[in-house]
């Protein structure tokens, strides 16, 4: 409270001397810029990431740009293990932590509707409550069609279940919804970095440069290739590895979706599809590439150095990667045992797993790649500019 | 029994100790703090001094060994050894593979630091990232590493290493022994007993910060001392910068320095000036301000800016005292008020200014004014006005042991056979006074390889021996 006091009483004080208004920081926006104080003071770890130069081109910190620099950072790590002042300092400059605790409060705050912020703050709770609703609403709704869960004359055909267009009448809305909510807020994000990364409009070759940062996982690689960090100050290139198995592994199952939808509706040619037809390809090799990365994922979360990142977002990502792995473990297993009595149960599990990963999408871990790529595109954008400090020794 | 005891955690102990396990021996390492404090003042560093006759890697242009000795001799003024100089010099163009090869990466110079693009390699991270680089490396090879192990003192038959004494009372036994435990700076007794009392009756050293590690205590560089061995150096000699006033007792580190000196005027606590803050640009000056500062009553200065000094300088990590009038900013400070405007008052009107420029030394200079400042001298007129208290801040002390090419721990003018010494505890070797960017690392990189490969040729040898 003493921080918050004496930054009204600056705000106030600025603000009464004609200067501007300072909006007032929360305490882990404030405690980012105390630490950005500290290392643009020192800069060691220019070479590790975006975050470090993208601070060397401001003298103050202001709310937005403590938001984008917080998004910026993709938790690598580097910069805790190789920080003289990192605790026991007195310093006590942890940048990978202040970093997530703005980051968890960005996701939050940019989140709509603006009410829906709050499942952030008890995330595992809202992925548990999410997936025992969708459960139940398939488990309910197969009853109710089908009359049992086990067996029951479908031939391996889930259409038989759940007709076609009760699926798309259930899930297009959602996914719909989902879109919506989650342009809403990054746009909102968007307007808030703009003027503080220089103001300028996005050109072809910034969005090339950050879509190849996003796709590459760029900043994983701590700058020299040999990647980052997970329970000590070894590097490795295994949170990379597995990102990309997950990521890839979930744009290939959202594939096989879209090519499934365009085989219905322009050439009817209705599921189960099987191998070696391409939506059933895409969805193997998407949906194998998922466990392996949430598996993964999971294990170095578990693994991870203490000090390194925000304990209190751990449910929210553990939480995420056991939805992916369910929807994924849950899919395969759907198509190995397609020809069982389970078939109706198997679904059950799948479509409500499918559905709670959906409806959560706007309001949990997802959000992270989306707030990243924007301040990854801003931050391409800002960097072709002229640094707006020029310092003498340079 | 172990073949070779490294004594210390920093740089020059670890490269000590990877070039004695790479040569076969078995090696201890006793580092004094515990391991989250572990590296020494390696852990503050940045980047190495590196002679290259062409564009290397990360290094641009050239910078041929006559160019680096030369710089050497002018920061030093001759207190310095030329052979031993020159090996370090060598060294430094050809170590960066095998500090590759142990983990270190290098970058181009970090954005501030341009200026020393051509003359030093910087690693990616800083000291720390190369401190854990080494220790990973000496794990993996092999190297036995003990946290909170201080030694304090050596024991010797004649000039031979026999064993080390720890602070718990424990012996250790080895082959050959690598002391590379740093200097005096965190012993805040032996700083106040070297610099002692001044013409004032103070003792400067009362109100030094000490900017490098706190586990530098001495005390088996006194111990050395005090059993015969030969000392080299001036113990008030040190690298010494101007620092933030309200900087940590310890470890402050890089970002604790004020980087806007030579953008205005220093005044001491009568609020005078003492000293040409225009000289040279800042980073080829400001290891001389530390001292400067200690020689000042009360051991402070403050550095003075207006607003148009804002952006042209490293951001310091604390904000400035600002007002907007001058006596505000007297009475802020606690200077005499009248004495400070007249001061400034007075450097204002002697200010001749032509084209202001930052990036060069430019022809803004002061006439008729003692001392002069001979760049960059604007008035300063501009409010807010900005105030930085200024303190001494020791980063290393010179004082340490004599060594020979082979890094050997001499007693009466002999070489040990089996006892070497690297880093700072023998630095001041090379580095009687002054300082240059990235020398501190290519000496303690140079002698602490030397030292590593000679103490495993003394570990064999004695080993050789005994079976004979």
């Amino acid at each position: 409270m003493q921080q918050l006091d004496a930054l009204t009483r600056e705000a106030v004080a600025l603000a009464g001397g004609g200067a501007r208004v300072i909006p007032i920081l929360s305490v882990p926006e404030a405690e980012v810029g105390r630490q950005m104080q500290i290392c643009n003071a020192c800069r060691y770890c220019e070479g590790f990431c975006a975050v470090f130069p993208a601070m060397t081109r401001r003298l103050e910190f202001g709310q937005a740009d403590i938001h984008y620099l917080a998004n910026l950072c993709h938790n690598c790590g580097a910069c805790l293990h190789a920080c003289q002042y990192a605790p026991p300092h007195e310093f006590a400059v942890n940048v990978p932590r202040a970093m997530a605790e703005v980051r968890g409060q960005t996701y939050a705050d940019y989140a709509w509707p603006p009410a829906l912020g709050r499942l952030y703050q008890r995330n595992g709770l809202t992925l548990s409550v999410a997936l025992a609703a969708g459960l139940a609403l398939f488990l309910m709704l197969a009853v109710a069609l089908n009359g049992t869960l086990w067996g029951g004359r479908l031939e391996g055909n889930f259409y038989r279940l759940f007709p076609h267009n009760l699926l798309v009448g259930l899930f297009a809305p959602v996914f719909l919804f989902v879109v919506f909510a989650l342009g809403k807020g990054v746009t909102r994000f968007w307007r808030e970095l703009t003027p503080a990364t220089s103001g300028a409009p996005l050109s072809a070759p910034a969005a090339a440069e950050a879509t190849q940062a996003v796709l590459r996982l760029k900043y994983l690689d701590g700058g020299h290739g040999e990647g980052c960090h997970d329970e000590d100050d070894a590097y490795t290139l295994s949170r990379r590895r597995f990102h990309h198995f997950t990521f890839y592994g979930f744009l290939l199952c959202f594939a096989a979706t879209s090519v499934a939808t365009l085989y219905h509706y322009l050439f009817g040619w209705h599921a189960p599809y099987d191998l070696p037809s391409l939506p059933k390809l895409l969805g193997v090799v998407g949906g194998v590439s998922l466990m392996i990365g949430t598996a993964g994922l999971w294990r170095l979360n578990r693994r991870r150095h203490p000090l390194q990142g925000d304990a209190a977002q751990k449910p929210m990502d553990l939480g995420f990667i056991a939805l992916l792995f369910l929807t994924s473990a849950s899919g395969l297993g759907l198509w190995l045992g397609r020809g069982t009595p389970a078939l109706a149960l198997l679904l059950c599990l799948h479509l409500g797993a499918v559905m709670a990963l959906f409806a959560t999408l706007p309001y949990g871990k997802f959000a992270h790649g989306i707030f990243r790529t924007a301040a990854l595109l801003r931050h391409a954008v800002e960097k072709r500019l002229p640094n707006p400090v020029g310092l003498g020794a340079d | 029994m172990i073949d070779v005891l490294v004594v210390g955690g920093g740089n020059a102990a670890l490269c000590a100790a990877l070039m004695a396990v790479e040569a076969g021996a078995s090696v201890l390492l006793v580092e004094a703090s515990p391991r989250e404090w572990r590296g020494g003042n390696s852990q503050h560093t940045r980047n190495l001094r590196c002679m290259h006759d062409a564009p290397q890697d990360v290094l641009v242009e050239a910078y041929p060994e006559e160019e680096y000795w030369q710089d050497l001799l002018k920061v030093t003024g001759g207190q310095t050894d030329e052979h031993l100089a020159r090996i370090a010099i060598r060294a430094s163009s050809s170590c960066r593979d095998w500090m590759r090869r142990h983990g270190v990466h290098f970058q181009p110079p970090l954005s501030g630091a341009l200026h020393v693009a051509r003359t030093n390699a910087f690693f990616m991270g800083g000291g720390k990232a190369l401190v854990n680089a080494y220790f990973r490396s000496a794990e993996r090879l092999g190297v036995q590493v003990r946290y909170e192990t201080p030694i304090v003192a050596i024991e010797l038959d004649g000039d031979r290493f026999v064993a080390a004494r720890t602070a718990s009372g424990e012996r250790i036994e080895a082959r050959s022994c690598v002391l590379a435990a740093g200097g005096f700076e965190s012993n805040r007794e032996w700083l106040i007993e070297a610099w002692g009392v001044n013409a004032r009756g103070e003792r400067p050293a009362e109100n030094f910060l000490i900017r490098g590690t706190r586990f530098n205590e001495g005390v088996l560089l006194k111990a050395m001392i005090d059993a015969g061995a030969d000392s080299i150096g001036d113990p008030t000699q040190a690298h010494m910068v101007a620092i933030d006033a309200r900087a940590p007792l310890y470890d402050g580190g890089i970002c604790t320095r004020i980087d806007c000196v030579s953008l205005g005027v220093v005044v001491n606590r009568d609020a005078q000036r003492f000293y040409d803050e225009g000289e040279d640009f800042w980073p080829k000056r400001y290891a001389i301000w530390g001292r400067l500062v200690a020689q000042q009553p009360g051991q402070i200065g403050w550095s003075i800016i207006d607003r148009k000094a804002i952006g042209r300088f490293m951001p310091p990590v604390f904000p400035g005292t600002v007002a907007d009038s001058l006596p505000e900013l007297a009475r802020k400070l606690g200077l005499p008020e009248a004495a400070f405007v007249d001061t400034i008052a007075a450097y204002n009107a002697a200010c001749r200014v032509g084209t202001f420029d930052h990036t060069a030394l430019d022809d803004c200079h002061t006439e008729g004014l003692a001392p002069a400042k001979t760049h960059w001298a604007r008035p300063i007129d501009a409010p807010p006005f900005y105030g930085y208290a200024l303190r001494p801040g020791v980063t290393f002390t010179y004082l340490g042991l004599r060594v020979n090419d082979q890094a050997a721990v001499h007693f009466g003018g002999r070489p040990s056979p089996n006892l070497f010494v690297a880093g700072e505890m023998m630095a001041g070797n090379v580095l009687g006074k002054g300082y240059t960017a990235g020398v501190g690392m290519a000496i303690g990189t140079a002698f602490g390889r030397i030292a590593g490969t000679q103490a495993a040729k003394a570990a064999m040898k004695e080993t050789t021996h005994a079976a004979a």
